[in-house]
């Protein structure tokens, strides 16, 4: 079962083991343990979906879902996107995106959607096999084209998809928003049951609720590590290490694997033993991954004695956990959903990065740009302006995607980031 | 004591320029020629030319940089510097007003922020597209039957443009051709094609904001056409140095004195 799917954890494995030359080895620190366990933990989460089919109800979901709510119904979960991530870090993400062109979808598509619809019409998959959907659950909470990428997986199984209706906070959450989600969330749930086979259980729910309250507090813990200089591991990794909050919340495993994680930072932190041998500048790194870029940014950064410390996207898994409330869990799930990064206005963005660029010490900013996810790429320019304005941190745009690396260059992105190298150096 | 000089060579898409100065910061010789197919070479003739032009030998040289896209292959430089620091390094130099850089050159354009030093604060460049750049107007001369240094001056004959819709190069040339098929006049379709690059690189600007005085280099900036209706759209004066071109290789040389003095 060698390299059955970890997402991108083959990426990962290169990054602190294999093909390292022994110069760049010196550019790092010691490879952090837990990395083994993550790709076990991946690993195994992937090859037992091949069986899952018939074995318990298998549901497809999206990052930005509620997932808690189908855990305590007993469903195998898939992620698609992460299922993309994994297509990219092999580099298998223009192959698979051609697939879904050929079946007549747009190239201007998100990439993670034409990669799953690919692997729908063709079943190929580096995992191996992913395992039928009986159920395809969603959230608009990211973006408006899982809406319809979800529908054709919809169609084309002729499955139910149950969609989770955010509305977009153009200002603050409002409490009639919040009725209305909750609302949603209640109607979900005879539906739920039927297709499951199972009642629904509010004490095994508030449990799962609990657990992954107590998973993105420790996510939050993890990320907090790296305030301290030097940081114990880049953003280049957590980008893996964020696989399980994002496909396992709620699940045991996820929960005792970040507790690990963190001991491991926490004891590193102590031994001042840091991800790169020279941390001169700390840099935030905003949008999804580069996934098939990861092991080249990580070593082109470490060169100029920079490193990833922060990342708005490593952080939304850490962000607005703590309004979950076993106590009060569809109201509270309503409000962590609602208040997600890509669900909220452009100002609370900003905000965001501003507070992360201080708690973190960030003298730059990296901003990918990708032609995937427009909802992230949206407003990357005002951002960059405003945040030079107000703490005078520099930035640097990067044109590229998340999966397809047809839509990277490298030639040009090598000029942008040496002139960005060149502006810090200063 | 031998007098010291200083050497900056720009290895672009299309062409390829060396700067020669001496220790006072004065230019007293440049070159450009084509890149052709290597980039070494090409850096090497520049160089060698811009050096015979003055009876200069290459051991009297302190050092040399290297910009452009070729500056990873130039073997005899000291140091590679990118073309956004070497194109605010030169404008500064030559106006030391100048608060944002302009530069269209051959395969990509820029907008280069600079402070009061010269120092670079932010740029941003085209994406991965030929569109607004020198490779454009290159194409577009030649479908329309015109030298590129006539081209811009054929943009002023008329006041009326044609809408051109397409900002692909590829595409913009069908557009062209259905154009002429349709009996539109010649200049005023070089004039909307002008008024096509000029509306992207301005909207390129918007996004670092217009800072001081407005430098334009690059090899477009020869095109009095894209230099006069970009001047009307950003409603402001463009500066534009004597030989716009070599204003990337002037920043390396004058960053080789700053590091091999």
């Amino acid at each position: 079962m060698k390299d059955v799917g970890a997402p991108a954890l083959i990426g990962l494995r290169e990054l602190t083991r294999k093909k390292r030359s022994r110069s760049q080895s010196q550019l790092f620190g010691p490879p952090l343990e837990c990395t083994n366990r993550l790709k076990e933990i991946m690993t195994r989460h992937y090859y037992l979906a091949r069986f899952a089919t018939g074995a318990k109800p298998v549901a497809w979901v999206t990052s930005g879902a509620p997932v808690e709510l189908l855990r305590s119904f007993g469903f195998y979960t898939i992620y698609p996107e992460n299922h993309g991530a994994l297509v990219g870090a092999k580099k298998q993400g223009a192959a698979m995106c051609s697939i879904a062109e050929s079946a007549g979808y747009s190239p201007d598509l998100c990439s993670y959607a034409r990669i799953d619809l690919a692997h729908t019409l063709s079943g190929k998959t580096p995992t191996g096999r992913l395992p039928k959907p009986d159920l395809l659950f969603a959230s608009n909470n990211i973006c408006q084209t899982i809406t319809y990428w979800f529908k054709a997986i919809s169609y084309h199984y002729n499955i139910p998809l149950i969609l989770f209706d955010t509305p977009y906070n153009y200002t603050e959450l409002a409490q009639t928003d919040i009725n209305y989600m909750v609302e949603q969330l209640q109607q979900m749930i005879p539906i739920l049951e039927q297709a499951s086979e199972r009642k629904f259980n509010n004490s095994k729910f508030a449990e799962i609720v609990g657990r992954a309250r107590e998973t993105s507090l420790t996510w939050g813990a993890i990320l907090a590590t790296m305030r301290n200089s030097p940081a114990p591991m880049t953003i280049f990794e957590t980008f893996f290490h964020l696989a399980p909050i994002v496909s396992l919340r709620g699940l045991p495993v996820a929960h005792d694997y970040y507790q690990i994680l963190l001991t491991e930072l926490e004891e590193r932190v102590r031994d001042g033993i840091g991800a790169t041998s020279r941390e001169v500048k700390r840099l935030m790194w905003d949008n999804i991954a580069i996934w098939y870029k990861v092991r080249d940014h990580s070593i082109q950064f470490a060169e100029q004695g920079m490193n990833f410390v922060t990342a708005t996207y490593t952080n939304a898994w850490a962000e607005t956990t703590q309004h979950l409330d076993i106590n009060n869990p569809f109201e509270s799930m309503a409000k962590t959903y609602s208040l997600v990064i890509l669900n909220n206005n452009l100002d609370y963005r900003l905000k965001l990065m501003q507070r992360l660029i201080q708690e973190y010490q960030v003298d730059g900013l990296v901003i990918h740009s990708a032609r995937s996810c427009k909802p992230y790429s949206v407003g990357q320019y005002d951002i960059k302006r405003k945040l030079y304005q107000e703490l005078k941190i520099p930035a640097v745009i990067i044109d590229g995607d998340i999966t397809d690396e047809r839509a990277y260059s490298d030639e040009q992105t090598k000029t942008r980031l040496d002139a960005f190298f060149e502006i810090l150096g200063n | 004591m031998a007098e010291k000089y200083y050497a900056g060579i720009d290895v672009g898409s299309h062409s390829t320029e060396a700067v020669i100065i001496d220790d006072n910061k004065q230019q007293l010789s440049f070159s450009i020629i084509d890149t052709g197919l290597d980039g070494n070479a090409a850096a090497e003739n520049a160089l060698n030319l811009a050096l015979a032009k003055i009876g200069i030998n290459r051991e009297n040289l302190n050092g040399i940089v290297a910009t452009g896209y070729g500056r990873a292959n130039v073997t005899n430089a000291g140091k590679q510097v990118t073309e956004i620091t070497c194109h605010a390094t030169g404008a500064h130099h030559i106006f030391p007003q100048a608060g944002t850089v302009i530069d269209m050159g051959g395969q990509d354009s820029k907008v280069i922020h600079i402070d009061e030093n010269g120092q670079l604060v932010d740029f941003v460049m085209n994406d991965k597209c030929a569109a607004g750049t020198g490779r454009f107007l290159e194409v577009m001369a030649k479908r329309l039957g015109s030298d590129l240094d006539q081209f811009g001056n054929l943009a002023l004959l008329s006041e009326q443009a044609v809408p051109i819709s397409n900002t692909c190069t590829v595409f913009a040339e069908s557009e062209v051709v259905s154009l002429l098929a349709k009996n539109h006049p010649r200049d005023q379709i070089i004039r909307g094609l002008h008024q096509a690059i000029v509306d992207r690189i301005w909207a390129q600007s918007q996004t670092v904001g217009i800072h001081g005085a407005v430098i334009m280099t690059g090899g477009v900036a020869l095109n009095q056409g894209v230099i006069q209706l970009l001047e009307d759209k950003l409603k402001c004066e463009l500066l534009v140095p004597p030989q716009p071109q070599i204003v990337g290789a002037l920043g390396a040389a004058l960053i080789a004195h700053r590091n091999f003095r």
